[in-house]
């Protein structure tokens, strides 16, 4: 039986109070009919007895308290699915907005998931060749990962997410099973158009599925937004064994509707005012990367959130670093030097390189070379801190080799052009080259007998 | 289904809490089942109007007038044989269980799975006879459950008896009835492979024993800097990427404890798959059986139920208490307990309550508390000795050490190995801070140390100890006005310090012989770094200078010792302390002439 109530009890701000409604279920969805003939979605996000609390999809704006009839649909948020809707441009909640008509269902999907059992997971192993000589040597990208981009406002994330996608070799060979889930969440026109021109332009859009909910949408619907476009890839990857990269931009704005959402419920306010359940929100989205067993598909994810103000210890990143498998962090500094990618390689991790590289991977070697990387620029940093203070002239003959090793390593092997993609060989060869700027003595990282084998002296 | 209970329906929902009016046969804590599908919540506060439940699955679909029903016992866990080399849930599902019932990859909610496997036969061997006087404890029962582990039953605390009923050695189910005793008032108890235990109460015990036995852990900083006794509690703080996964890899791997419970909560569920695959392929070097012989995993990832993560801790440390009490010594990995501090926040959030600092609960000290106070080595109540070791991993926002998860675990915990973001960026692992770390164990240990690595051992620690610490004052100056400016007996202690930091305190887990370090080659270690310290500052107060010696390329050599000198191989270095002092003999003879 398909009820209607009218008029609502009480507004404020997304959500909508009903009493008196009898039958209804959590997390429900409901139609709100207006008078003026226009209908929005809400879904029940919490219940006392017969009286419900619903958030309004798009705002309530035009809603009063008498001019509404609500209906309940008696379904949890669903979206339609098909291999169709690959190519596709939808809204945050998945309803086609690109014109032409609506995706015919396969099947429906609940957007909120369910969590994999960890026991049915298969351990990411094979790595992913981006042609970026930072990442693929020091912080290797594996099929299933999740590794966002810590970036700021004005830095290169959006380039470098695009030259990712263009670069990565993440398919078989003639790129059949390859498909890019791109949700944008909160961000400008202009960024969701360059990424739709960046697709067209290397001919790809036809393997895109978007999912737009840009600066002035609605808030609400920004929260629906990457839950549509992880329902999406995971109904690819595990049903069509499809290798679906998914690239969510800008987390934080997600966040800060969830924030939004969660004053306007009158709940207790966590750190900087962030719901208290923040962590758990954020990993019922990282989690939904991987692979599985009886599928060849994988979903990795690269989200890219802009940290306010730089502060890598906001809410924000601070927990999804601590769910996502590593970090690549760009750095202001390094951009402002005019190095591209900007990538700060210290703070940045891959949590699942250690077993996708090395023999049979990679090089054998791969390991070792990135921890002397790391550990020798690590000393670069100290050296420079101490030439702020007494002057690059009366560094000791060992420092100063540090600072020249800095520069290098930071103009060669950081920097490369935008269009540039550098095989995995090309890379760690490189890596070795600067190496050789050092004495072997401080190469403490590595075996002799690695090191006799690629250690040479470098000479102008 | 009893009409009795029926009458209680859900009233309200809010997420995971969801409440039911004007019902009074619940208690508090009581196990219940919400709903259609059954799911599992917990009861956590009761006024006379209104009972509030936890529920542990996602409650999308549940409506109020859904019926609640009332299990009459507390949250419980099933002990018994087939607890080790399996993967749970936060309350005890078996997740491999699941996904054959299911033929899914993902968890669906309300998954009715026994806990233990119930079809499985076990080789039971009976050690008792009729007419044995049994009490709370004592074993009845053995059987072989992985090819290390043998289970031993124990008669539940609290019951006690003459035996009057027992089968023959042979093959029985999980559930099937094997001894039967009767206790004083004549009633009859009834014992299977298994029993009950609430989660939340801690199992009994004789007495607790002084923490004077070390946990080995083959991991040098620890072993040597920061020793921890088996029953100890340390806590492992650390930003993300300062490596607490792989400390907790590392010790669950190498410590020498017989059981290892290894709780993911909240954590990444490809975390879980890792260790997975890893401890199967492991080969424990003591018993040359796979890890996952001696090893159970709570695996409750971030995005599962986030009541049944508040639980996962205490599913895991009772599982432990059952093996201790069986007289094995047990090790707790409890990855993170920030994430289970963070699921109180949220459910105390759900009941409104009055949040204390960065809106964590007031009860947040206590609850770590009782926690961490269930560790300890003991003397069962069947007269054997065991132990529980907790290592909980500690998560705080931004770093920041100052955060109520890190302070208070620090109130609690004996041991605190602070990782430090600024090691893991220079990749040195594992990334324990030596001079903000602690372990409070030392007076306690130090007998045995000196029992068995003899007083020296002791000894070259303190002196390590003095370098580093002098080091890190020299550092200051370093930093402002460069290390040229310093005298050579100072820049020996620099060069030194550097010596101890890469070539002992950093250890290398993917390397074969690093990986693993016994006591007696960390010993080595230090005495043959000590040794070369002091012979070059006899040298230096002869007026040689620094340059010259280090020119000897002694201190290059004694950072790569720890992968030169095998571990089977330790006589090796009795030849490098040989090399040490003829090369500075030869260069003071030189001098000299």
């Amino acid at each position: 039986m398909v009820l209607d109530y009218i008029g609502v009890k009480e507004i404020n701000g997304s959500l909508i109070v009903l009493d008196g409604v009898k039958g209804a279920f959590n997390e429900e969805i409901v139609d709100i009919k207006l008078d003026n003939g226009t209908t929005r979605q809400g879904r029940i996000v919490q219940m006392d007895g017969e009286r419900i609390v619903v958030q309004v999809f798009e705002n309530t704006k035009g809603i009063s308290l008498v001019n509404t009839k609500t209906r309940l649909i008696g379904k949890p948020m669903e979206m339609p699915l098909s291999k169709e809707i690959i190519g596709r441009i939808l809204n945050g909640s998945g309803k086609p907005i690109d014109n032409l008509g609506d995706i015919y269902p396969q099947k429906m999907g609940n957007i909120n998931g369910t969590p994999l059992n960890p026991v049915s997971r298969v351990y990411p192993k094979n790595y992913i060749n981006t042609g970026i000589s930072t990442i693929d040597t020091l912080i290797t990208l594996i099929r299933g990962q999740k590794l966002p981009i810590f970036s700021g406002s004005g830095m290169k994330h959006n380039e470098l997410a695009v030259q990712i996608v263009r670069q990565a070799k993440i398919a078989d060979d003639d790129g059949k099973g390859f498909c890019v889930v791109f949700a944008a969440m909160g961000v400008k026109n202009d960024v969701a158009d360059y990424f739709k021109r960046s697709f067209e332009d290397f001919g790809v859009m036809n393997r895109v599925v978007m999912l737009l909910n840009l600066a002035n949408d609605p808030i609400i619907e920004r929260i629906l937004t990457p839950k549509c476009a992880l329902t999406v890839a995971e109904y690819l990857a595990f049903e069509h064994d499809m290798q679906v990269l998914v690239i969510m931009t800008d987390m934080t704005s997600y966040a800060e509707a969830l924030r939004e959402f969660s004053s306007s419920k009158g709940e207790i306010p966590g750190r900087k005012g962030f719901p208290g359940y923040l962590y758990s929100d954020l990993a019922s989205l990282y989690e939904r990367a991987g692979m599985v067993k009886g599928s060849k598909g994988s979903v990795t994810q690269i989200p890219i959130l802009t940290m306010p103000n730089d502060d890598i210890t906001h809410p924000v990143p601070d927990l999804t670093g601590y769910i996502t498998e590593g970090q690549i962090v760009l750095s202001r500094s390094l951009q402002g030097q005019g190095l591209y990618p900007p990538i700060d390689i210290l703070p940045s991790l891959s949590r699942l390189m250690k077993d996708g590289i090395g023999e049979g991977y990679t090089r054998a070697e791969h390991q070792d070379l990135a921890n002397q990387l790391f550990s020798s620029y690590a000393k670069v940093i100290d050296a420079r801190s101490l030439a702020s203070v007494i002057g690059a002239e009366e560094l000791s003959a060992i420092d100063k080799k540090y600072l020249e090793f800095g520069d290098a390593f930071e103009k060669r092997f950081v920097n490369q052009s935008f269009t540039e993609n550098r095989s995995i060989e090309q890379s760690l060869d490189l890596g070795w080259e600067l190496l050789g700027i050092l004495p072997k003595s401080e190469l403490d990282r590595v075996d002799d007998a690695i090191l006799d084998k690629f250690y040479k002296p470098f000479v102008d | 289904m009893d009409n009795a209970n029926i009458k209680d329906v859900i009233y309200g929902i809010n997420g995971p809490v969801v409440t039911v009016k004007n019902s009074r046969s619940f208690s508090m804590m009581e196990m219940v089942y919400v709903g259609e599908k059954k799911l599992v919540g917990e009861v956590i506060r009761m006024s006379k109007g209104e009972t509030t439940i936890q529920v542990y699955e996602e409650t999308t679909g549940l409506k109020p007038g859904d019926a609640v029903v009332g299990t009459g016992a507390a949250m419980n866990v099933v002990l018994g044989p087939g607890i080790m080399d399996n993967i749970f849930d936060g309350i005890e599902r078996p997740l491999a269980a699941i996904e054959n019932a299911t033929g899914s990859v993902f968890i669906s909610r309300g998954v009715s799975v026994p806990s233990l496997d119930e079809d499985k036969e076990w080789d039971v061997h009976i050690t008792v006879k009729k007419g044995d006087m049994l009490s709370g404890g004592d074993i009845y029962a053995t059987m072989p459950e992985t090819r290390i582990i043998e289970h031993r039953c124990l008669v539940p605390p609290y019951i006690s008896g003459e035996v009057t009923e027992i089968v023959s050695d042979g093959k029985y189910k999980l559930n099937d009835v094997v001894v039967a005793i009767k206790d004083q008032n004549g009633k009859k108890h009834e014992l299977t492979l298994c029993q009950k235990w609430p989660i939340k109460t801690p199992r009994p015990v004789k007495e607790k024993l002084p923490a004077d036995i070390p946990l080995i852990t083959g991991q040098r900083v620890i072993d040597t800097l920061l020793p921890i006794s088996k029953g100890g509690t340390a806590a492992i703080p650390g930003g993300f990427g300062a490596g607490k996964t792989m400390t907790q890899h590392q010790l669950a791997k190498w410590c020498d404890a017989d059981i290892i419970v290894y709780i993911g909560c909240g954590e990444r569920g490809n975390e879980m798959s890792q260790v997975l695959q890893e401890f199967k392929e492991l080969i424990d070097p003591k018993s040359n059986r796979p890890m996952t012989d001696r090893t159970v995993l709570i695996a409750n990832t971030s995005n599962m139920p986030v009541a049944a993560r508040e639980a996962s801790i205490y599913t895991g440390i009772t599982l432990a208490e059952y093996y201790r009490d069986m007289g094995y010594h047990c090790a707790i990995m409890a990855d993170s307990t920030s994430r289970w501090a963070e699921a109180l926040r949220e459910i105390s959030g759900r009941l409104e309550e009055m949040p204390a600092e960065e809106g964590f609960p007031a009860y947040l000290p206590s609850r770590l508390s009782d926690f961490y106070e269930r560790a300890g080595r003991v003397e069962t109540l069947g007269g054997k000795q065991g132990s529980v070791t907790v290592i909980g991993a500690v998560s705080p926002q931004g770093a920041d050490f100052s955060e109520p998860v890190t302070q208070n675990t620090k109130r609690f915990t004996r041991c605190f190995w602070a990782l430090d973001k600024s090691l893991a960026y220079a990749r040195h692992y594992p990334a324990i801070n030596w001079m903000t770390s602690y372990s409070e164990y030392f007076t306690d240990l130090d007998p045995w140390f000196e029992k068995n690595q003899g007083k020296d051992f002791i000894e070259y620690r303190n002196k390590i100890t003095a370098i580093l610490q002098e080091e890190n004052s020299l550092m200051e100056i370093v930093k402002l006005i460069g290390a040229d400016v310093l005298p050579d007996d100072q820049k020996l202690i620099i060069e030194t310090a550097k010596v101890i930091r890469v070539g002992f305190l950093q250890q290398n887990a993917f390397h074969k012989d690093d990986t693993f370090v016994p006591l007696e080659k960390q010993k080595l270690m230090m005495k043959t770094i000590i040794h070369l310290y002091e012979v070059s500052k006899s040298l230096i107060a002869r007026s040689i200078p620094l340059s010259r010696i280090i020119s000897l390329g002694l201190f290059d050599k004694l950072i790569k010792m720890k992968y030169d000198i095998p571990n089977s191989k330790l006589e090796m270095f009795a030849d490098y302390e040989k090399e040490i002092d003829e090369a500075l003999n030869t260069t003071l003879t030189a001098e000299f002439n």
